[in-house]
């Protein structure tokens, strides 16, 4: 068998990174600026200095599970933006209480 | 082929109405969407009901699939469309499945309602379109936070061939899970997800980690803890336990006149990280399931020797307010 270099990628864990850019987001998310502002708006996430320049705005690396979950709400199941970031709150804090009744349980 | 009973997939009858159908795919979309659900295999699910959906929502597409319908009988092996059958439906589909392998119909869809000989994208191909984002899900277990490992996925893209056409195509990816990874975080491979269209830069791929339950240690984020067994008189009297540990063995100094669910941390042992967790052993007293005479009399001059202890002085307080 021909000996192979097997290529192993390394990728960042997003919850660890400290900032990702406004235009690295709207890349990460094929969203153009405006739609993300818009969501940005309704408070799904916050960039983590508000001063302007808005282009110059950085946010903090789960931005890009947030927004996108949002998105795939509405396009999926008809949810209007601001259901959409509700949705996303609600499911974070159950992500929490079923770890927490995980462990509590000892499971 | 397999053949699909997208009646049975929506949880409808063969009669029902347009609106019976549209209100159960509303109800099965919510229930089975990956973001939202809790069942197993949700994905899948998903994408089934959504394509049953795009089947019988249209009444030129369900009747077809009605009369194909006819000539299936329940258990028959292996399905093929009928020789000249038109595959020209139209294709005005608002559903969009967005799964790890790329595909969004099953092959019983494509070969009825497909689309092969249609350009995949309309004109938008012209411009450059980035490749879409895709997502999975790898299970590892406690030792791998602790010390990082590696995962061999495999994906499926979709591409477009020389002709233009969709193609599933298949890939194994070796990814570096770092060590430090807690439950439910995500690693992002930039460019790995899939290519674009018209030059348009690949999408990414999003991996979620998800860590399977120890049949020992239970966590909690970064902190991992411990329940430990000990005697009456270790708790009693403290003592010093060996404890196995997942970063190795500590001597865990147990205070005299100690009770159960007495937490000691071990700071800097949980799992790794920029702020590493900690490792918290329980204590718990356990006694025997029965006691020889000599002890139970031991016990007896114990109770005797005791100061007036009543560990439930507080709460007969409370109930005599």
């Amino acid at each position: 068998m021909k000996n192979e270099i097997i290529k192993l990628y390394t990728g960042i864990v997003i919850e660890e990174q400290t900032v990702i850019s406004l235009t690295e987001l709207c890349q990460c998310c094929s969203l153009p600026t405006e739609q993300l502002f818009v969501m940005i708006d309704q408070g799904i996430i916050e960039p983590l200095e508000s001063n302007p320049p808005s282009s110059h705005w950085q946010f903090s690396g789960d931005s890009v599970i947030r927004v996108q979950t949002a998105l795939r709400l509405q396009r999926d199941l008809n949810v209007n933006l601001a259901g959409a970031v509700l949705a996303v709150e609600l499911l974070d804090e159950i992500k929490e209480l079923r770890q927490l009744v995980a462990f509590l349980q000892g499971e | 082929m397999e053949y699909k009973d997208y009646y049975k997939i929506m949880g409808v009858g063969k009669n029902a109405t347009q609106d019976e159908i549209k209100r159960s795919y509303r109800k099965l979309a919510r229930k089975f969407h990956p973001d939202v659900s809790k069942e197993k295999n949700a994905e899948k699910h998903f994408k089934d009901v959504g394509e049953a959906y795009e089947v019988l929502k249209d009444q030129k597409k369900r009747s077809a699939y009605d009369q194909l319908g006819k000539n299936w009988k329940a258990g028959q092996q292996g399905f093929e469309p009928p020789p000249g059958w038109s595959s020209d439906f139209g294709f005005n589909s608002s559903f969009t499945g967005h799964s790890a392998n790329g595909s969004k119909f099953s092959d019983f869809f494509e070969s009825l309602f497909g689309q092969r000989n249609n350009r995949f994208h309309d004109s938008r191909t012209a411009y450059q379109t980035r490749g879409e984002n895709t997502h999975a899900k790898v299970f590892i277990n406690l030792d791998d936070a602790y010390h990082g490992t590696s995962s061999s996925l495999n994906l499926r893209t979709t591409e477009l061939n020389k002709e233009g056409h969709p193609q599933l195509k298949q890939r194994t990816l070796n990814i570096k899970i770092p060590k430090g990874v807690k439950n439910g975080q995500n690693i992002r491979l930039q460019g790995q997800g899939n290519p674009g269209f018209g030059g348009g830069q690949a999408g990414d791929l999003f991996l979620e980690i998800g860590l399977n339950p120890d049949p020992i240690y239970k966590v909690d984020g970064r902190d991992v803890s411990l329940k430990l067994p000990i005697t009456p008189w270790e708790a009693a009297l403290g003592s010093k336990i060996q404890v196995s540990t997942p970063t190795g063995k500590v001597e865990l100094k147990v205070p005299p006149c100690v009770s159960s669910g007495k937490r000691m941390r071990f700071k800097g042992r949980g799992i790794p990280g920029k702020t590493p967790g900690d490792f918290y052993i329980l204590l718990e007293i356990v006694l025997p399931e029965s006691l020889s005479d000599k002890e139970k009399s031991l016990y007896q001059a114990l109770q005797q020797e005791s100061s007036p202890l009543n560990p439930r002085i507080k709460l007969e307080q409370t109930h005599e307010k």
